[in-house]
This record gives structure tokens, C-alpha cells and sequence, in this order.
């Protein structure tokens, strides 16, 4: 009994020592920025942006094989977090970020747009008008390609007292 | 009573004597009043009228939702004309959910009943009877009244402050709320005494106002509990952490609130409030504002209904003489600038201010020269020159680092400054912008918490179907094997 568990624990330590070793002396070398650019992108691997996974984007993001607009379910928030990681300037990075908008004159309930929406922030049924629940948008865009009668937009979230805040004053001696 | 003393700190001019001695006029309402449901911290109220409807004064217009939040009631009696967005009493001039009260002229109450004795309640149930009156901070603070005695209460504090300093510049309208009515006031606090359960109340007044001194000194005469104390005039006694250390010498841990030292501070506007709804069954609908300013023909004190747009407030105070250089809502050293006359005084507003070239002293900034003038006035013992240096290079960490969220925008450091920065615009844009971090770090994680659910889902419904066709086959492979099975016995 005595020499069964003493055999087992002694052959448990030892490969764990080697396999301890093995991750000190047999570690692959990857770009620390893969791992951080891996933590800003949405992780559910859905390959939209046509690498395999968020691990393989993030990847060719570092390597600057891909643009930092590759991730269509991140949107402009996504686009503006890893411009700002990389260090490279966006032009449609200023300004408020972009909402989807649906012209309620102008839908006509096709339900094409909700089952594109990667945040389910589309709501309607079939030959109902649809809508957008604005907090959940991340302005992605998806749906507006689909739109047959133009009536979906991207439009600049409005302003409202909770996230207006006071501008940074303008200086005539620059600062 | 022993004093203490704050740090730092500034003797703006007062200019309080355009209105000081001007007795309070009771404003008739106008013909169009403008309510805004949101004039408290929190959520915004939710209506309970509909457009069309028409309501007596004093009647329930909006129901406070959530625990953070305030009823709103009709100023006068007349017909709900429409509920829809309306320019808010705000520098950025963006629209509040409001609703329009037509007024009829009649000015007619809804039937009252008065408390036999509040008293006899329980000190919860006058917190509830606070709430229902759709009472909140009336020093500028907005927060519900009812929320703030009872997490006061459950915090046991020893003391209630009642804040009479009134240390902004032009604001007379406390000064003459205490000369005049300092009977309502001193009932006001023995209910507010009675909710918290607290021992003691100090009525704090700035040593300016001889005459509120003496009349709130005699309403209080003889009571154990409740007693005047005068403050030195130095901006911002006024402010709830500096009156709290002028009178206990206590600092408010920084991040923590003023209970923590064991004092709750309330206005005395406030006090006035708790009295009319308990003993009146007056909800909050009028409050005593300023109108004061070099532009103003005749500076007064108006008991004015809440929703009445500044043009009204400034034409019943004669109208406006020459060109308003700034105008302001509150007083010249924290109020807001308003983009427009057309908005509505709410419970918040003290006064409205309507400034010329020569008293807003329109000034062009020049380039800090470090001279320290800002962290000797600063009451919270911070360096403005540091955090506005951060914040001008949008460095918000450094800016946090040195502060910036003990910092009450009271504007000493501005008042101060030979180089005229805008320093506290300057914290302004740095705690906005930093918000504005918070909130889409926050949308970016439920944008993650979405897209899971969303795949999840997918991937359930890709489960149903495959479970649901070879249920389907097993199905017809049974009926295959019965059929075959009858087919034999046959």
C-alpha cells in the first residue's frame, strides 16, 4: 500500500519537474502584442474578418497584415481601441461614434438586417417595422448592406446630457 | 461652539447688496410653464399625466421611478399642453424630457389634508411624506431629500448642518428665506432632527448676514437642540465638506461623503421644503431664486413657480438694461452659463444671474506661470496647476492622480489665477473624458457579453435542429418497423 502511493507521488512530482521544465526551455516565442491585441478583440472566433479566430486577427494585426477595421462585430469603439494600440490614425476615428438608424417610413419588415446583427440589437419580426436598440449597437454596419430600400443608416449617436461633457478650452498661447 | 478651519479658500467681492434688502415677491405664475421631468439626481421622473389632461396645483405631474430619484408635481392648476423634450437649464443647451403646463389663471389648489401632527409618525414615514413632496437638495446638489436622511440615519450621525453660509457672490435668497420665514425654517429642521434621529442641529450662517443671524437666533431660542452658529464669510463655507470642518474640524476621508464624519449637511431651503410639506401638504412647486446682475433692472428675491423660463423670471424683475455679457444660472462662481433665455428654473436653481462686460470680466488666458496661487486658494488641499497641466495633455491618469475627484469645481483656483486659465473647465473636460473612457470600456464589454450569447444561442438552435431530425428518422423508422410488423401478423 505504503509503496503504491509512495511510487505514485514520486513519479507525479518528477513529471511535473520535467513538463516544468519543458515550458521554460521548449517555450515558443510569440509577439507579447498578440496576446493584448487578443484581450481588445471580442473573442467568440466568429471569422468574419476571414482569419481563423480572434488569436489568428490578432496575429495579423500585429504583423500588420490586417487593418484595424478587420473586426466587423468590435465596430468603431473596437476600431478606435486598437488604432490607438498600434499607434496608426484612423480617419474616421474622431467624432461620435456611429449608431445603425432605421427610417420607419421606409422599412418594410424584410427581416434581412436582425440575422446579420453580430449583437442581436436589432429587433422586429417578418412585415414589421424594425428597430434598433441603440445601446446595444456597435455600429458595425452589416445591416446596412443588406438593406433593400436604403432605409437602415449609420448615423452619429446623438448627444445627451449624461455624455455631453465640457470641451477642452482652446488656448491662443497653444498650451 | 469652538470653530475650526478650512484650507485655502477666497474673498470674492459680494455684490449681495443689489438684492440683500429686497423682500421676497411672491412671482404669479405665467402663462406657459416648462417642467422638466429630470431636475434631481438619478433617473428621471415618469409621467402620470397624459397631454390634454388638466390638473390642479400641488397635483402629482410625475412619479419618481427607481431609489435614486424625485416626483415632480403642477405649479399651478391648468392643462398638460404637451410632454416632450425642452432646452435643459444646461451650458450645452441639450434637450430633458419636460412637460407643459398651460396655466389657467386660477392658480387652484388640489383638495389638502394637512398632518395632524408629523410627529406622531414614525421618523421612516416623514421620510416617505419627504419624498412624496418630490423634495431634494435645494443648495444645488439636487439629491433626493428622503434618501439622503434615511442613509443619514442608518449611518447614525450625531449632527445636522443646516447650511444658512450662502457663500456665493450676488445669492441673497437664503439670507432672506432665514429673515423671513425663520420659523418654517427652525420647524423644518426639528422634523428633519426627528427622521434622523440625531441630537443635535447647528444652523451655520456667514457673519454677512447680521440680520438672518438675529431672526434665526430668536425662531431657535430656547430649543436645546438646535443653535445658530456664525461662520466667517470666506468662500466656499457654503460647501458641505468646508462647513462640515469649520464646525468639527473633520475631514471627509477623500472618495468618502460628509456622513462619514458624522454630520449630514442640508440647506436651508431645504428645511423650509420638509416644513411646507408636513405641516402645508405643499410639495415642492416654488422656491426662492435671485435675480440679481448689473443687467438686471430691479435685482430681487422672487418666490417663483419651478418651470418658469429665465425671460419670465428677468421680465418680472423689470427686464434687462443693456447687453447681458453672461448668463448665468447661480451664482458667478459655479453656476452654469445659458445658452438661451428660454429655460426653465428648476428645484436646483438659487438664482439666475444676468452679468455685464464689466462684472463678468471677460478674460483672455495666458500661460501658467506657476506661481502656486491656485493650490493656496484650493479648500480640498489639491494642485490645480498640476491636474490642469495633465488634463491640457490628456494625461487623465496623471490628472487622477493628483485629485481630480476631490475636486468640488468650486472655482477658487479660477478666482485666483493672475493668468485667468480655466482651470475648473479644464477638471471639467478630464472627468468628462475620463466618463467617457468608462463608458466605452463598459460598452465594449457587454458588446462581448452579446456576441457570446448571440454564438451560444446560434449554437443551440444548430443543436435543436440536428436533435429534431434525427428524432424525425427515429420516428419513421418506427412506423417503417410497425408497418412491417403489421404486414407480417397480417
Amino acid at each position: 500500500m505504503i509503496a503504491a502511493v509512495l511510487s505514485l507521488t514520486i513519479l507525479g512530482v518528477f513529471c511535473g519537474w520535467l513538463l516544468g521544465l519543458a515550458a521554460r526551455y521548449l517555450r515558443v516565442e510569440t509577439n507579447p502584442l498578440n496576446e493584448e491585441l487578443q484581450q481588445l478583440l471580442p473573442g467568440v472566433n466568429c471569422g468574419q474578418c476571414g482569419f481563423p479566430g480572434c488569436a489568428g486577427a490578432a496575429e495579423a494585426l500585429a504583423s500588420g497584415k490586417a487593418p484595424v477595421t478587420l473586426c466587423p462585430p468590435g465596430g468603431q469603439p473596437l476600431v478606435q481601441a486598437l488604432a490607438a494600440k498600434l499607434g496608426v490614425t484612423v480617419d474616421a476615428a474622431s467624432g461620435p461614434p456611429l449608431l445603425a438608424h432605421i427610417n420607419e417610413a421606409t422599412c418594410i419588415g424584410c427581416a434581412h438586417c436582425s440575422p446579420r446583427c453580430p449583437t442581436d440589437a436589432i429587433i422586429g419580426a417578418s412585415k414589421q417595422i424594425h428597430g434598433v436598440i441603440q445601446d446595444a449597437c456597435i455600429g458595425c454596419g452589416l445591416c446596412v448592406e443588406v438593406c433593400p430600400t436604403e432605409c437602415l443608416q449609420l448615423r452619429p449617436a446623438t448627444l445627451t446630457l449624461k455624455t455631453w461633457y465640457w470641451p477642452k478650452p482652446a488656448l491662443s498661447f497653444g498650451g | 461652539m469652538k470653530l475650526f478651519d478650512f484650507w485655502g479658500g477666497v474673498h470674492p467681492a459680494g455684490h449681495k447688496h443689489l438684492s440683500a434688502d429686497q423682500p421676497i415677491r411672491i412671482m404669479p405664475p405665467p402663462a406657459r410653464l416648462q417642467i422638466p421631468l429630470q431636475q434631481h439626481t438619478g433617473l428621471p421622473a415618469l409621467p402620470v399625466v397624459k397631454v390634454g389632461e388638466s390638473v390642479c396645483k400641488g397635483q402629482l405631474l410625475a412619479r419618481g421611478q427607481g431609489a435614486v430619484s424625485a416626483s415632480v408635481h403642477a405649479p399651478t392648476s391648468g392643462t398638460i399642453s404637451a410632454i416632450g423634450d425642452f432646452t435643459a437649464p444646461h451650458v450645452s443647451g441639450l434637450p430633458l424630457p419636460t412637460i407643459t403646463l398651460d396655466s389657467d389663471g386660477e392658480d387652484r389648489w388640489l383638495d389638502r389634508e394637512p398632518l395632524p401632527d408629523p410627529f406622531a409618525l414614525v421618523p421612516e414615514q416623514i421620510a416617505v411624506h419627504i419624498a412624496e413632496a418630490g423634495i431634494v437638495g435645494m443648495g444645488g446638489a439636487n439629491f433626493p431629500a428622503a434618501l439622503k436622511l434615511n442613509k443619514a440615519r442608518q449611518a447614525k450621525v450625531h449632527t445636522l448642518a443646516v447650511n444658512g453660509a450662502e457663500c456665493e457672490p450676488y445669492m441673497t435668497c437664503d439670507d432672506r428665506l432665514m429673515r423671513e420665514r425663520a420659523a418654517g425654517i427652525v420647524d423644518g429642521v426639528r422634523l428633519m432632527l426627528y427622521a434622523l434621529q440625531a441630537p443635535q442641529a447647528v444652523i451655520a450662517i456667514e457673519d454677512n448676514k447680521p440680520d438672518a443671524i438675529i431672526s434665526m437666533t430668536a425662531a431657535c431660542h430656547g430649543d436645546p437642540q438646535i443653535r445658530v452658529v456664525v461662520v466667517p464669510s470666506r468662500y466656499p463655507a457654503g460647501s458641505a465638506k468646508q462647513l462640515i470642518q469649520l464646525l468639527t474640524g473633520l475631514e471627509t476621508p477623500a472618495g468618502g461623503r460628509g456622513t462619514d464624519t458624522g454630520v449630514l449637511v442640508h440647506n436651508v431651503g431645504t428645511a423650509y421644503a420638509v416644513h411646507r410639506a408636513l405641516r402645508q401638504a405643499h410639495p415642492l412647486i416654488s422656491r426662492i431664486v435671485t435675480i440679481s446682475g448689473g443687467a438686471v433692472a430691479e435685482p430681487q428675491n422672487l418666490e417663483a413657480p419651478i418651470g418658469a423660463l429665465v425671460e419670465d423670471l428677468l421680465g418680472f424683475c423689470g427686464g434687462v438694461n443693456g447687453e447681458i455679457a453672461k448668463l448665468l444660472m447661480g451664482g458667478p462662481m459655479m453656476g452654469q452659463p445659458l445658452p438661451s433665455r428660454q429655460t426653465p428654473m428648476v428645484k436646483g436653481t438659487n438664482g439666475v444671474l444676468a452679468l455685464t462686460a464689466a462684472e463678468a470680466q471677460l478674460t483672455t488666458p495666458s500661460p501658467c506661470i506657476r506661481c502656486g496661487r491656485c493650490v493656496d486658494a484650493c479648500p480640498m488641499g489639491l494642485m490645480p496647476l498640476e491636474m490642469s497641466k495633465r488634463a491640457r495633455h490628456d494625461d487623465l491618469d496623471g490628472a487622477l492622480a493628483f485629485g481630480l475627484i476631490d475636486c468640488i469645481s468650486c472655482g477658487s483656483c479660477a478666482y485666483a489665477c493672475p493668468s485667468h486659465i480655466p482651470l475648473v473647465q479644464y477638471f471639467e473636460y478630464a472627468r468628462g473624458a475620463l466618463e467617457a473612457q468608462e463608458r466605452a470600456e463598459q460598452k465594449s464589454k457587454e458588446t462581448r457579453r452579446l456576441l457570446e450569447q448571440r454564438q451560444a444561442r446560434l449554437a443551440r438552435a444548430e443543436q435543436a435542429k440536428v436533435e429534431a431530425a434525427a428524432k424525425r428518422l427515429a420516428e419513421k423508422q418506427r412506423a417503417k418497423a410497425a408497418k412491417a410488423g403489421v404486414g407480417v401478423a397480417a
